[in-house]
């Protein structure tokens, strides 16, 4: 197969605080493939997604991340994000002072900018948005709300998925989603995800835990540990390391 | 995992805060200029420099022997070394005819620093629904509209101008609302006070233009005190506005104006100031230190007196507007936003004092503190035991940037009687690193996503003011925090 993946890690080691965390990290994930991160606490499962998003407090000591053939390392955040590279946070952050809509809109335009589309006027917008609010079962109450402000823990995990679909990334980087989801809502994320993934896509799921993998089939399953991959498989990987834990694998 | 870094995220805050002072240039003209030092015979001579009656003189003497036996306060939690009253002058006048005909007299290059400042005066260009009184440094350079108003009967002229022409009312109204001996800069400020604004509204008239004063102090061996006084008589209604810049400068410059309003029966005065004097550079070197006294007195019933304020510059501001609600039903407002960045500090307020019966106040601060920064609110409610049926609102809101500074409110609240209502809401919140790694990561520059989160935390006081001065405070707090991200 000769095609380019969409993203291919070679070799990354990345630092914070001069800690080294990712200490040599290799990756392939091509277009329609969903991928499992999982590993113990600590193993640099979010440094990962954090220098793939080009979290500024973090340091690349050597390596390569490129993004369809193209380096991004050298990239601002925002670059990356208009080539197509979202990340859904663990904790998403509240925003005091700026409502949902406003935000969202905001981060829809950047992007149609920057692929050289006319911005959307909160007029025509309001369709747009009230389409996707759909996909994960949100009310429009949510838009005149302050973002992820006295959000549940639920209600954020569905705001990263909607900002997700919304700005229709080609690869998206879904750390701990999972986490703090009862089982209704983990059912709506997981169809959202599954809504939104599609042939030109790609999707890396950070978790801790095998009940995601159940409703979101990954392709290919990834042992993180201290800051490389150790251990790659297919979605039975995930079933043993449930059983098992990780002591096994050392 | 803690990922937050201290000198990643300050890296990046401060690239993005620190902006340059676009109005620190200095103007060369040939001025007259007291030699610094400050005793009796300083006040008298500026007295006679500005032919004044036997009444002022009186007035600033009393002032100054007044104020020689007071102390500068130490209530505040501000931090600054001593200021040297003897190592300033007193009076600084860009030098002129005696009198000013019109517009040509005015020295070009005065004309010229006011329209690098935004400000045009010339008949042309200048704003077609603002009138201006251009101060520089201790004089009024030139009032505009003055005999359009005076059509309506409403006096609008320099401080200056109204004691020669004015006598009576300066002399009823001056020191009513802030007398001689109130806090010690106001009562160097009357001793010494220069220049500044007189505005007077007579009865049954709404004011069809929105006035206004542009302080420029230019010289940097002299402080200024200008002296403000507005009265609105009954029914009438008036809004006033007032603009600040000054040149930059390594050491600090001391400004201690009086404002003092009038609100008779059914008046209503709006007040609106964006204060951006030079605030220092990034170290804490220079600035202004500004002292000053706003009060206004509701003396008629169903009075009201509204206060905005957009605070930006200074080195220190030490500023309490306050409102003195005597008549019955009379409202006072007080919108504010203080913004400190690198060294500033700001202790900056309002004092609601309920007298009337059925009185209220709104309070509505916000403290956005950047840098190394010290933001205070202080807030004063008191409730007499007359007024009753009193109402106040007050909400404190404080807006970190940075992980280095510093901000603190002290509420206090005074019911002297059980029929009031008294309300109050306080929130902390912080803009980090996350926050802006939040809007990076959707594609939003940082410059759209501090503006978005700047102006969301400003918007109950900037819709308070009127329609040119909110785009130039929404422009003057993008400036002063956003930047381009290398």
């Amino acid at each position: 197969m000769n095609k380019t993946p969409i993203l291919e890690i070679k070799n990354l080691k990345a630092a914070i605080n001069d800690n080294e965390i990712l200490k040599d990290l290799n990756l392939k994930v091509y277009k329609g493939e969903v991928h499992a991160i999982m590993g113990p606490n600590g193993s640099g499962k979010s440094t990962f997604s954090k220098v793939i998003g080009g979290h500024p407090a973090y340091e690349v000591i050597s390596g390569k991340a490129l993004f369809n053939g193209i380096d991004i390392l050298e990239l601002e955040p925002e670059e990356r994000s208009h080539l197509g590279i979202f990340l859904a946070f663990q904790y998403p952050i509240e925003i005091p002072g700026v409502s949902n809509e406003d935000f969202l809109r905001l981060a829809y335009n950047a992007k149609r900018i920057a692929d050289n589309k006319p911005e959307l006027g909160p007029l025509e917008f309001l369709p747009v948005i009230q389409e996707k609010l759909k996909i994960v079962n949100m009310s429009p109450v949510f838009l005149s709300r302050n973002v992820n402000e006295g959000f549940s823990g639920g209600e954020k995990k569905r705001n990263e998925i909607l900002q997700m679909v919304l700005l229709n990334s080609k690869l998206s980087i879904l750390d701990e989603t999972d986490s703090g989801l009862d089982i209704d809502a983990l059912k709506i994320v997981s169809e959202g995800i599954n809504t939104f993934m599609n042939e030109d896509k790609a999707i890396i799921l950070i978790t801790h835990y095998q009940r995601l993998l159940d409703y979101v089939k990954p392709d290919f399953v990834h042992v993180m540990q201290n800051g490389e991959i150790i251990k790659t498989g297919t979605a039975d990987l995930a079933k043993e390391l449930e059983i098992k834990g990780y002591e096994w694998l050392r | 995992m803690p990922y937050e870094s201290k000198e990643t995220s300050n890296t990046v805050l401060s690239k993005l805060l620190n902006q340059s002072y676009k109005y620190g240039f200095a103007t060369e003209i040939e001025k007259e200029i007291f030699e610094k030092g400050l005793n009796e015979d300083v006040v008298r001579a500026i007295s006679q420099k500005r032919a004044e009656p036997e009444f002022l003189l009186e007035f600033r003497l009393k002032a100054y022997r007044k104020w020689k036996q007071m102390k500068c306060p130490e209530w505040h939690i501000l931090k600054f070394s001593e200021i040297d009253y003897q190592d300033i002058s007193y009076y600084s006048a860009p030098k002129v005819k005696d009198t000013l005909n019109s517009l040509n007299e005015v020295d070009p290059e005065l004309l010229e620093t006011f329209e690098k400042l935004g400000i045009s005066l010339s008949e042309q260009k200048r704003l077609t629904n603002v009138a201006v009184d251009a101060v520089f440094d201790s004089v009024s350079v030139v009032t505009t509209f003055k005999e359009e108003l005076a059509e309506q009967g409403i006096i609008f002229c320099s401080m200056s101008e109204a004691v020669q022409e004015y006598p009576e009312l300066i002399r009823k109204y001056l020191g009513t609302v802030v007398p001689i001996g109130d806090n010690y800069f106001s009562t160097l400020n009357s001793a010494v006070f220069t220049d500044g604004s007189f505005c007077y509204i007579p009865k049954d008239v709404k004011c069809p233009l929105d006035l206004s004063t542009y302080f420029r102090i230019n010289d940097e061996k002299s402080g200024q005190f200008e002296r403000t006084l507005v009265i609105a008589d009954a029914n009438s209604s008036v809004c006033y506005l007032e603009g600040c810049t000054a040149p930059q400068y390594d050491s600090n410059q001391l400004h201690a104006a009086v404002v003092e309003l009038v609100a008779f029966e059914n008046a209503s005065i709006k007040y609106s100031t964006v204060q951006n004097w030079y605030s220092g550079n990034k170290d804490g070197k220079g600035g202004i230190y500004n002292f000053v006294t706003k009060r206004g007195l509701c003396a008629g019933s169903n009075s009201q007196i509204s206060w905005t304020q957009v605070e930006t510059g200074s080195s220190i501001t030490w500023k309490y507007p306050s409102c003195l609600l005597v008549g019955n039903n009379s409202n006072g407002e007080f919108y504010s936003v203080a913004l400190t960045n690198n060294f500033q500090q700001a202790d900056t307020g309002t004092r609601m004092v309920h007298i009337g019966k059925e009185t209220r106040s709104r309070i509505v601060s916000k403290g956005i503190s950047a840098g190394k920064s010290k933001n205070t609110y202080r807030g004063y409610v008191h409730i007499n035991n007359n007024a009753i049926g009193a109402r106040n609102y007050s909400q404190c809101d404080s807006l970190l940037i940075g992980n280095l500074t510093n901000a603190t409110t002290f509420p206090v609240i005074r019911v002297d009687n059980s029929t009031t209502k008294v309300e109050h809401e306080a929130s902390t919140s912080k803009i980090g690193e996350e926050q802006i790694f939040y809007f990076l990561q959707r594609g939003i520059s940082i410059e759209k996503g501090v503006e978005l989160m700047i102006s969301g935390f400003c918007r109950d006081v900037v819709t308070e003011l009127p329609l040119e001065f909110a785009a130039e405070a929404t422009r003057l707090l993008s400036l002063k925090l956003e930047g381009t991200v290398g």
